[in-house]
């Protein structure tokens, strides 16, 4: 909402100067987003009239003026304006004038003809963007007044981000309020007569849908001169507003509208079709709207219409049809209240947003109709002239909104506000808001204005009190918090811990959207239906992830492109699968790198990252919950990964993710330089943690042997070390395989896997004999489950 | 024939020739070796008798004596000079960079979250987190925005259908816990939040802090107490902070709350457009229709509840000036935040 703060001072004047209003306003929370000037700065202007206007012999397009600016003489001007003509009346820049922008009028010669100012456009003097031509004012322009003081441009336009609860400030009206009670002056409301009717014409209305409509009000005016031409002052108060001047009968409606709020409407009689009827559109019904577009209602549209047709879009847009136009000499004006629930969200569905709708659809005071009806015809007589009939009103009492009395007790205000607020200032706070405070022994009893659609519980009041009252002058404590200590439990891995891990072994962080390209999550994870938005922004944000994966290739892929070559990213977050009509949101931690291991350096051979880098990260993180035994590999295929370097990870009974080589066919589509190892890991698998325990240490040395075996090469090294810790015994304190070779020297088709033991008893030192035993049992288990052999 | 005298000084010059441990060694063994020159004429004091001898072995004594302490000084001297060359060849670059691998580092979305958390849970805060596939029920009605409310169209929403959404803010979390649990409670909830708008300042997801306390006797006070106290804290500088009346359906009073632009100080900037201010989080106290929703009786109960944007607390904290950075994980961007 834009208003001119020169009119708002006709109502309430507070001795502040803008700033001091501005930020008045913002506190009060009408919070102002911008403060322009009505005008660029110029001086030196005045209004001035062309005398005589002839072609400049040396310029088709110059004119030679003789201008008169209350001077003793005529002063000539050159001008190259298209609308320059005898008797109008401008803006001119005399010699000497500062113009908007620092440009100084000097006298001059324009193609050898002497030139002394400038006649000047809306534009040059920072008033509005038209450059078209000259600015022409009234003929009845007081010549040689300065221009600034003619149009009282002096002032600023106050733009103001209104709350949707705050459908009562969007009036000048409104604000006025608002200022009066902070400063605790009065309002001058503009004097308003209602105008006798002089002749007896009434129009017939009828509600059909007073649930709607509950208070309708019509009147016509016979013998309005639609051209008889819109006052400067009130020109300038539309514009000041950001409306345009259209012709006098509109101009006066959205006078209205921005003076008290009111939405009004006027209708050409000579169009209507019967008498005016407000029910619920008909579905398939049409209407051609005054901005040209052209709608087929739906029923749950409101609508104005007569006998024959639908006239306008209830409370959003008139008809083009029976709207005033240049024959019109007799107008019906509708003035009526919709109920904002009902109104609500109506413009959307249409494609519009008017300035009628907005404000219907927050809530226009109900009791505001007559007056607005008398101030609007008090207006268009004075300046359009004509004859009023009597105003007829429909009022379905039942369906007004009804403002129930809210006690507001002191005792809950210090409660909530922390505050203890005189009574006399709580009283005058509510009567400045428009309310009658009756005292009870509790408090106050009060009903909440017409116009606020707000204030209809206690804490509403509380609220308003609050505000009011200001918020920074409301006290401020440390809230009482018992000292209870809260539980922090070891067995669960933080997933900060587990970021911290990542982190240090080189990932960076990223967090990518949650929803993907539908097209690449089908890539990733073709066996899942992903949740597709009803709305989407774009087709690269149309499908909720399964997987964190496609975001991840995605932000990988940019960075490539930023020659990034070296890349290690991770994200956490939630993941959305569909299971049947259920949504599983679950959280995954999930990392990718692609590139060399290390970043090129001096001091290690530069080589690529490989599955074992990876799963070296994996292991450090279950590491963390000290269930690194539990954990296992085991090889699958998965539509996203290399057959033969995946594995789905499980911990424990659980099944904690899946790794591996993205597949080369989708590293090819995607455009990744060189191979990309994934990982996806479920947070709730990985969080279960193993308190350590402590077992004695042995006082005795331990022995070590090494085994080097040939097994077939499809044996997995994990099976031959599952087979050495079943049957090695309870002296196995570690097995670990440290070579694996294929080549000259072995076989085609086996492979050579060492593996290390490492015996110990707590209570004596092993004997050789004993640890031959072990060493048999291992290998005997090794032959017969694993088909091992050992190497020559 | 040689005296001992002659050996001694003979030993003696090759002592100063042997320039090597081993060297020295050859020389110790020529003389005092099993075979070696004084050792030789110790076994000749068998021919000796009596007087003869015992004066004849004190002198020899005397001068393997002399040799043994002149050998040592010669090998503390070669050991030291070995020694010497050996630090001289073992000497490397320092200033070489060391080698493996560098630390990554976290978003600063992250850091941001785990600040603002850290501040809060240690005040007894719990810090819990909810689902971003919302129903509408939690996102809107329970908060006091039913379908027509014009509140709705602040809240650009994504929806999968007529009642399931991407939450538009952390508040429905409030929700959840106001269900299922009973007062005192102390929540922090953070995550992502969703609103389909996407231009210079606007990304479709971003990230929300959602805190909110309930308990007997809350008021206004405590919720301006406890912000300021926060925003100092988590800028590490004494803000001004402004609290600015404005309108939440879940919340009432409502308001929001202001500090003094962090990049110029309230003296006015691109980035507080001119005003000095700047807008960081919503607040108010809980409106008793969302008591109402949960079962809780707003007569004994109160609370206040806020939210703010996380990136925004980011961008100030560490003078990011665009927010589609955050999302678009350009690794020259994420890298300028390892330090922490």
């Amino acid at each position: 909402m834009r208003f001119s703060e020169a009119w708002l001072r006709e109502y309430v004047n507070p001795a502040i100067d803008t700033d001091a209003l501005v930020h008045q306003l913002t506190m009060a929370g009408l919070e102002v987003d911008s403060v322009t000037p009505a005008a660029g700065d110029f001086k030196g202007v005045v209004v001035a009239e062309i005398l005589d206007a002839q072609p400049h012999p040396e310029a088709d397009r110059l004119r030679i003026c003789q201008v008169g600016a209350g001077l003793d003489q005529p002063l000539q001007i050159v001008c190259g304006a298209p609308n320059a003509r005898v008797g109008i009346r401008v803006p001119l820049a005399l010699v000497g004038a500062l113009l908007p922008g620092g440009l100084e009028i000097k006298s001059a010669k324009l193609r050898g003809i002497e030139s002394f100012g400038m006649l000047c456009s809306q534009k040059e003097l920072g008033i509005e963007e038209d450059a078209s031509g000259l600015m022409e004012l009234p003929l009845d322009a007081p010549i040689g007044m300065a221009l600034r003081d003619y149009l009282q441009l002096d002032d600023q336009l106050i733009e103001v981000d209104l709350t949707p609860n705050r459908a009562d400030c969007l009036s000048v009206e409104g604000i006025a309020r608002e200022v009066a009670l902070l400063n605790a002056l009065p309002i001058q409301y503009p004097e308003t007569e209602v105008p006798a009717p002089v002749i007896d014409d009434i129009w017939p209305i009828k509600v059909q849908a007073p649930e709607a409509c509950p208070r309708y009000l019509g009147q016509m005016i016979r013998g309005v001169n639609r051209h008889a031409g819109t006052p400067q002052w009130l020109k300038e108060k539309l514009r000041r507003s950001g409306l345009r001047s259209l012709d006098v009968i509109v101009d006066v409606t959205n006078y209205i509208l921005l003076e008290l709020g009111q939405p009004l409407h006027a209708f050409d009689v000579d169009r209507l079709e019967g008498g005016i009827c407000v029910r619920w559109a008909r579905d398939g019904e049409s209407l051609h709207l005054l901005n040209g577009q052209a709608v087929t209602l739906q029923s749950e549209t409101l609508v104005i219409a007569d006998d024959r047709k639908v006239l306008a879009l209830a409370g959003i847009m008139g008809g083009s049809e029976s709207a005033v136009s240049e024959t019109t000499q007799d107008i019906f004006i509708e003035c009526a209240y919709f109920e904002p629930s009902l109104m609500m969200g109506k413009a959307r569905r249409y494609g519009l947003s008017t300035d009628s709708s907005h404000r219907f659809e927050r809530g226009v005071s109900f009791d505001l109709q007559s007056r607005a009806l008398a101030r609007a015809t008090q207006l268009l007589l004075t300046l359009a002239g004509g004859q009023a009939g009597p105003v007829v009103e429909r009022v379905s009492s039942e369906h007004l909104p009804s403002r129930p009395q809210i006690l507001l007790r002191a005792e809950r205000i210090e409660k909530i506000l922390g505050l203890s607020i005189p009574h006399e200032r709580v009283t005058m706070i509510l009567q400045g808001l428009g309310m009658t405070p009756e005292r009870d022994p509790l408090g106050w009893r009060v009903t909440g204005p017409a116009a606020r659609f707000d204030i209809a519980l206690e804490a509403d009041l509380i609220e308003e009190v609050g505000r009011i009252y200001g918020y920074d002058h409301l006290p401020r404590r440390q809230p009482v918090i018992p000292a209870v200590m809260l539980p922090l439990s070891e067995a669960r891995l933080t997933l900060d811990r587990a970021k911290d891990l990542l982190v240090d072994r080189g990932y960076q962080e990223a967090i990518t959207y949650s929803f993907v390209d539908a097209g690449i999550q089908q890539l990733i994870d073709p066996g899942v239906e992903p949740l597709a938005l009803k709305n989407p922004l774009s087709q690269e944000l149309a499908v909720m992830r399964t997987s964190v994966w496609p975001g991840l290739l995605d932000a990988a892929i940019k960075n490539s492109h930023r020659q990034q070559d070296r890349v290690r990213l991770f994200e956490s977050g939630l993941t959305f699968r569909p299971r049947g009509n259920d949504l599983s949101q679950e959280k995954v931690l999930s990392w990718l790198a692609l590139g060399c291991q290390e970043s090129e350096q001096w001091g290690l051979p530069s080589r690529p990252v490989d599955f074992f880098d990876v799963k070296e990260d994996v292991e450090a993180l279950v590491a963390l919950t000290g269930r690194l035994e539990e954990l296992r590999f085991v090889a699958v295929e998965h539509p996203a990964l290399h057959p033969g370097q995946s594995a789905e990870i499980r911990l424990g009974e659980h099944r904690l993710g899946l790794m591996g080589l993205l597949h080369p066919e989708i590293e090819k589509r995607l455009g990744f330089p060189s191979r990309v190892f994934l990982v996806e890991l479920l947070d709730q698998v990985l969080r279960d943690r193993q308190l350590p325990r402590f077992s004695r240490l042995s006082k005795f040395p331990s022995v070590r042997r090494d085994l080097a075996l040939l097994v077939e090469q499809n044996v997995p090294v994990d099976a031959l070390l599952e087979t050495t810790r079943g049957s090695a015994g309870k002296l196995l304190r570690e097995a670990q395989v440290f070579d694996v070779y294929q080549g000259p020297g072995v076989e085609a088709g086996k492979k050579s896997v060492a593996i290390r033991l490492i015996l110990q008893d707590e209570a004596e030192t092993l004997v050789d004999t004993l640890v031959d035993e072990v060493v048999k049992k291992v290998l005997d288990g090794l032959t017969q489950r694993c088909g091992a052999r050992l190497r020559d | 024939m040689t005296t001992l005298e002659d050996v001694l000084a003979r030993a003696q010059g090759e002592l100063l020739e042997a320039d090597t441990l081993m060297l020295l060694d050859q020389v110790r063994v020529q003389y005092l070796g099993k075979k070696g020159l004084i050792t030789e004429q110790m076994k000749s004091l068998g021919t000796l008798a009596g007087d003869e001898r015992k004066a004849a072995g004190a002198k020899i004594n005397l001068i393997r004596d002399q040799l043994v302490e002149a050998i040592d000084a010669r090998k503390d001297v070669l050991e030291a000079e070995a020694l010497k060359a050996r630090l001289a060849s073992e000497t490397i670059d320092v200033t070489l960079p060391g080698r493996g691998q560098q630390i990554g580092g976290l978003h600063p979305v992250t850091l941001t979250l785990r600040r603002m958390s850290a501040l809060f849970s240690r005040i007894g805060f719990d810090i819990v987190e909810g689902p971003e596939v919302e129903d509408d029920y939690h996102n809107f009605e329970a908060l006091n925005i039913p379908a027509s409310h014009p509140a709705r169209a602040m809240h650009d929403t994504f929806y999968f259908d007529e009642h399931t959404l991407l939450r538009t803010h952390t508040s429905p979390v409030q929700v959840r816990i106001m269900e299922s649990q009973t007062p005192p409670l102390r929540v922090i909830a953070p995550g992502r939040v969703y609103r389909c708008d996407s231009d210079l300042t606007h990304t479709p997801m971003f990230h929300q802090v959602e805190g909110f306390l309930v308990d007997r006797d809350v008021s206004f006070a405590d919720l301006r107490g406890i912000l300021y106290e926060f925003l100092t804290l988590f800028f590490e500088k004494d803000v001004a902070v402004r609290f600015r009346p404005s309108y939440f359906p879940f919340t009432e009073p409502s308001a929001e709350v202001d500090i003094a632009c962090v990049m110029c100080d309230g003296q006015g900037c691109r980035v507080c457009k001119q005003t000095g201010w700047l807008e960081v989080m919503g607040c108010g106290m809980i409106h008793p229709r969302v008591f109402e929703s949960v079962n809780i009786d707003a007569e004994v109960y109160s609370g206040f509840a806020f939210g703010l944007g996380v990136e925004r607390m980011a961008m100030l904290r560490y003078g990011i000036n665009d927010l589609r950075l955050f999302f678009e994980n350009d690794l020259r961007f994420l890298r300028q935040f390892s330090a922490f």
